[in-house]
């Protein structure tokens, strides 16, 4: 494996490997000194064309506690509006003696790209709205945590469908994993051609949770909805929002004891979440963001050290 | 100035004969004959009337990096063309009797091939007001053709008026389809499953459609012409057929990669593929060649858009719109046309030649092979296959979408008011008219 661009790149045992290597990684984050030597003498860079803050730390604290030199760039509006193009930013960036790049950009298959220019390693650290397949990593980890393997679970996605790379990565690696999904969202969030991908789709959260599959839901995952796409008509207003795919506490009462709630964030509180969901029993949120930190440690060692042995 | 015979090539794919231009003319078209001339050898070869473009950007003034009016005047020629319209939106804007006179001069300075300037019909292309159609019509260029291609003329009420002015002139209003409600300056795929998968803004067909549907009811109220550009879906296809049937007065062209590229193209999410309209699924393509056929589309216009490469090493959404297509059109419409058998060289003439320089009510072009015509000649081998070589190319740019396919037939020679411009494949040195 030389880079990780796409969820759908990873093999099943591929991903599993990740997912057993990341559960070596957590355990040294409970121990008071936390390096681990593997790649002393190796640079990671964070390129990021788009903000982030959970992403781009999550990916600086794996590269540091796995011993690389992590330097952060921030490409933010260089590229089109500054006349550079992405060929050269991505160039000069990696001629600086780069061993891996973890990239994030606005526009979809941007990191793709740089991966057909550059000869270092190119970890996808969300590509516009294509793809985030660390999360997904993250999301199956935190899984697997609450509810043992994944084969066989249903996994019901609520959101934003068509804007969102968690949710794309998600149905990819979910399908690799054995899971079953169901992706929840009004049509106008709904993507085109949803009906070709390996998951079933609703435009009804109650039927989703409650309906004849009932019981049958094993865990939640809720979408960060953007205020800004009420201007584009995609829906009439975030109360309706709320009242119609939100997860509230009345829905929240429909899943069973254990059903853990997932949110990539940042949580838009009150509007696809409510805040007894998100703070509640159900939730992992905070789950999640450590299992990021594991989940990178484990991509950033599979494609750097070549999957040698951890001696953690 | 020099005489030629050419010797037993087919005029329009009929039978052989000969082919005798002296002094810009066709002065003979017979078997045996006898000149003081040079003589070509036509053996197996297909002599069509110059090739006629529609829509091309020559991308001078303001992106002479990208193509001048020289260089695009020469793919022009190596693609078989001896005119082409040069689209409005250079920079600035082709929107002022100066400007297009501009323009005609450059084309008759390189002396290639005709270059017809297009006026824009909207002042920077802003889609508000009125550009000097009227002073474009009557300058030294005599424009015909009016477009603000690239943008879509969305205004209803300036659509109309537009209509309604160019009528004293003859003159024709040449729409690009998009209604930018629904496929706005971000949209770069087509609206489908590969959108959706690849997170692409959608371009969806409604778009085009809707525009169309509404500009054909214009060109009726107005008793206008309406010329509609790079038609790309299947029901652009079905409103046009319908609007013919009714008697409407419009014309329609399809670009030579609308025929064969389709949208799974974009999984590599490589810029060369973006275009606007963007590449179709292979339904569309198929319908789109039909109706070329039947002549419900009229034209094959190349919508030739040269980019330099810096605007195209970006992430898809970035990358510039557009892609070369002069001298691949002829190979691409003998791939999707010819060799297919829904066209024979003689309604490629049409589609090629005769159609669009009706359209453009362009004199000396679309002419028969025949005694008295003006000698804008195209020769070509039908069984001309060859590898696309974007290096090989006389354009400035390199967004050749074909790279590495193989086209099965080539233009051997091009001859442009009489001489040749393009020889044995190659343009030939020091051309000019």
């Amino acid at each position: 494996m030389k880079h990780l661009l796409s969820a759908a790149d990873l093999s099943r045992d591929e991903a599993l490997g990740i997912l057993d290597t990341a559960a070596r990684m957590h355990a040294i984050q409970t121990r008071e000194v936390k390096k681990l030597p593997p790649l002393r003498g190796r640079t990671v860079v964070n390129l990021f064309f788009e903000d982030s803050t959970r992403t781009r730390s999550s990916f600086e604290i794996a590269g540091k506690w796995l011993s690389a030199d992590v330097i952060n760039v921030s490409a933010k509006g260089s590229s089109v509006s500054k006349g550079e193009s992405l060929r050269d930013t991505a160039l000069t960036v990696a001629a600086m003696g780069v061993d891996a790049l973890v990239v994030r950009h606005n526009a979809s298959g941007a990191v793709q790209r740089i991966a057909q220019w550059v000869d270092c390693a190119v970890v996808n650290a969300g590509d516009g709205t294509h793809e985030h397949p660390t999360q997904a990593l993250l999301d199956a980890y935190t899984l697997r945590g609450r509810l043992g393997p994944i084969e066989g679970r249903h996994v019901v996605i609520v959101g934003d469908i068509t804007h969102s790379r968690v949710a794309r990565s998600n149905v990819l690696l979910l399908n690799t994993l054995g899971a079953r999904v169901t992706l929840v969202a009004p049509p106008t969030l709904m993507p085109s051609g949803v009906a070709s991908w390996p998951c079933t789709t609703s435009w009804d959260l109650d039927e989703a949770l409650c309906g004849k599959a009932h019981g049958d839901v094993d865990a939640v995952m809720m979408l960060r909805v953007q205020h800004e796409r009420m201007d584009g008509g995609y829906f009439a207003s975030a109360h309706e929002y709320a009242a119609t795919y939100g997860l509230s506490p009345r829905r929240l009462d429909y899943l069973g004891e254990g059903v853990p709630v997932l949110h990539p964030g940042p949580m838009n509180r009150g509007l696809e979440i409510s805040s007894a969901a998100a703070d509640g029993a159900h939730s992992v949120v905070l789950d999640q963001v450590q299992a990021g930190v594991a989940v990178r440690m484990a991509v950033l060692y599979t494609l750097l050290a070549g999957g040698e042995e951890v001696a953690v | 100035m020099r005489s030629y015979l050419i010797r037993g090539a087919a005029p329009a794919g009929g039978k052989a004969l000969d082919v005798l231009v002296v002094e810009g003319l066709i002065t003979q078209v017979g078997t045996s004959i006898k000149a003081d001339a040079e003589v070509i050898d036509g053996a197996g070869l297909v002599l069509l009337p110059g090739l006629v473009d529609l829509h091309t950007h020559l991308r001078e003034p303001g992106r002479e990096d990208a193509e001048t009016v020289e260089s695009g005047s020469a793919a022009a020629a190596l693609g078989g063309f001896t005119a082409v319209h040069a689209m409005a939106n250079t920079e600035p804007v082709a929107d002022t009797a100066e400007l297009v006179e501009q323009v005609q001069r450059l084309g008759e300075r390189a002396g290639l091939v005709e270059v017809r300037p297009v006026g824009a019909v909207s002042k920077r292309l802003a889609g508000e007001q009125l550009a000097e159609i009227a002073s474009m019509a009557r300058s030294a260029a005599a424009v015909r053709v009016f477009s603000d291609d690239g943008r879509c003329v969305h205004d209803s009420r300036l659509m109309r008026r537009a209509l309604e002015y160019v009528k004293p002139y003859d003159g024709v209003v040449a729409q690009h389809a998009q209604d930018p409600r629904l496929a706005d300056g971000t949209a770069c795929c087509h609206e489908g499953t590969v959108s959706g998968r690849l997170g692409l803004p959608g371009w969806p067909a409604v778009a085009e459609e809707s525009i169309i549907a509404r500009d054909v009811m214009l060109a009726e109220h107005t008793g206008s012409r309406l010329h509609v550009c790079h038609v790309s879906t299947a029901g652009s296809v079905e409103v046009i057929r319908w609007a013919k049937a009714r008697g409407i007065d419009v014309t329609a062209e399809v670009t030579p990669h609308h025929l064969l590229l389709t949208t799974d193209l974009l999984e590599s999410y490589d810029p060369v593929f973006k275009v606007n309209p963007p590449l179709r699924p292979a339904e569309d393509t198929l319908a789109l060649r039909a109706a070329l056929a039947d002549g419900t589309i009229d034209a094959v216009a190349t919508d030739h858009a040269p980019h330099a490469a810096h605007d195209k090493d970006h992430a898809f959404a970035d990358a510039a719109f557009g892609m070369l297509g002069l001298e691949t059109a002829l190979g691409v419409v003998a791939e999707t046309m010819v060799t297919t058998g829904l066209l024979d060289w003689a309604a490629v003439a049409d589609r090629m030649s005769v159609r669009p320089a009706t359209i453009g009510r362009l004199a000396g072009h679309g002419r028969p092979v025949a005694e008295g015509e003006p000698a804008n000649l195209t020769l070509i081998d039908p069984a001309g296959e060859h590898v696309v070589d974007p290096a090989a190319s006389a354009s400035k740019s390199r967004n050749n979408p074909y790279a590495g396919r193989t086209l099965p037939a080539r233009v051997v020679a091009t001859f442009f008011r009489g001489r040749p411009t393009v020889f044995e494949g190659r343009l030939v040195a020091g051309v000019s008219v």
